[in-house]
């Protein structure tokens, strides 16, 4: 094969990485949303939590999307 | 790059060097040692600014300190426990290490230390060789109870002790990307984003309007990007006092 066209397809099949994140990020704010509204009156104390999680998830997702970038413009 | 039209979103994180003693192999004082010296040096002439005439009713500098200061103490308390305090000025100047780079980054024409692998994993190796050390040295030989959760039943536990060394010896790569993965995707996206405007603006009238969407992305991405600077500083003195309340109180 082409080692361009390689290098472009890898960095597609990197790019479905991002899903698992989108997954995680979407459950994280859906379960302290439904959380909250069951219980408002702790739904402040625990945004810190909520921040700290979104962080960690997205960071994952940010890796499979470094690997599509670094291919894409590195390699 | 040959063509000098291309779009080159890599370009950015070029070292180049300012001066360099010894020669061939010696010390270079790149670009990303001029921004880590300045810095350490803004965060030094600010902290010293703004806490040199302490008052009883503080200035805004002042203010600005006092909170970075609660900040953090409270993420130590609350992680690590009063006992954690001890380690408060190391989480402290790891914070504001990262912040100060993050945020020094998302100057336009400003060099972004820790998008170079290297800057976070020299700080996350110095996070695990203190957790470590401070661990043996506090528990001696109960530190490896860290490997083995308490009330686990026996027959899982040649599963589970792997599983807790692996992890454990994860931490520094782990803690080192997400900040390194972090800063550099998001530059990168931004650069991406910035070479969008400048092919569709090359195309005329139409393009100049379809520019215009590319533009305001960039503006979103680079809010999401002052977010996420703050974020990851915050995030990386998050798992350092975890990982120190670790050394501090091995059995889970």
């Amino acid at each position: 094969m082409d080692p361009i066209a390689a290098k472009y397809i890898g960095a597609g099949i990197a790019a479905i990485g991002m899903a698992g994140a989108a997954i995680g990020v979407g459950n994280i704010f859906g379960s302290f949303l439904s959380g909250a509204l069951r219980n408002p009156s702790a739904a402040g104390s625990q945004f810190g939590n909520l921040i700290f999680g979104f962080a960690v998830t997205e960071a994952l997702g940010i890796f499979s999307f470094l690997i599509a970038l670094l291919l894409l413009f590195a390699v | 790059m040959a063509d000098p039209n291309k779009v080159d979103p890599i370009h950015q994180f070029g070292l180049t060097n300012i001066f360099s003693l010894g020669g061939e192999g010696g010390f270079a004082f790149t670009n990303s040692a001029l921004f880590m010296v300045l810095t350490v040096g803004l965060i030094v002439i600010f902290l010293l600014g703004s806490t040199a005439g302490r008052r009883l009713v503080p200035g805004r500098a002042q203010v600005v300190s006092e909170l970075l200061y609660d900040f953090v103490a409270n993420m130590v308390k609350g992680a690590a426990g009063s006992e954690g305090m001890k380690f408060f000025p190391f989480v402290f100047s790891l914070f504001m290490f990262v912040l100060m780079a993050n945020m020094f980054g998302m100057i336009p024409f400003f060099f972004t230390t820790t998008s170079h692998i290297i800057v976070p994993a020299a700080l996350a190796i110095l996070v695990f060789v203190v957790v470590i050390g401070y661990g043996l040295y506090r528990n001696g030989f109960k530190f490896f109870k860290l490997f083995v959760p308490a009330g686990v039943p026996g027959y899982v536990l040649p599963i589970v002790v792997p599983i807790e060394v692996v992890s454990f010896l994860s931490r520094p790569i782990s803690l080192s990307v997400r900040l390194f993965a972090n800063i550099l995707a998001g530059h990168i996206t931004l650069k991406v984003f910035a070479g969008f405007i400048y092919s569709l603006g090359s195309l005329g009238v139409l393009g100049f309007l379809g520019a215009s969407l590319p533009l305001i992305m960039t503006v979103a991405i680079t809010a999401l990007e002052f977010l996420v600077a703050a974020l990851q500083a915050y995030v990386f003195a998050v798992l350092t006092s975890m990982y120190i309340n670790d050394a501090i109180h091995p059995s889970h």
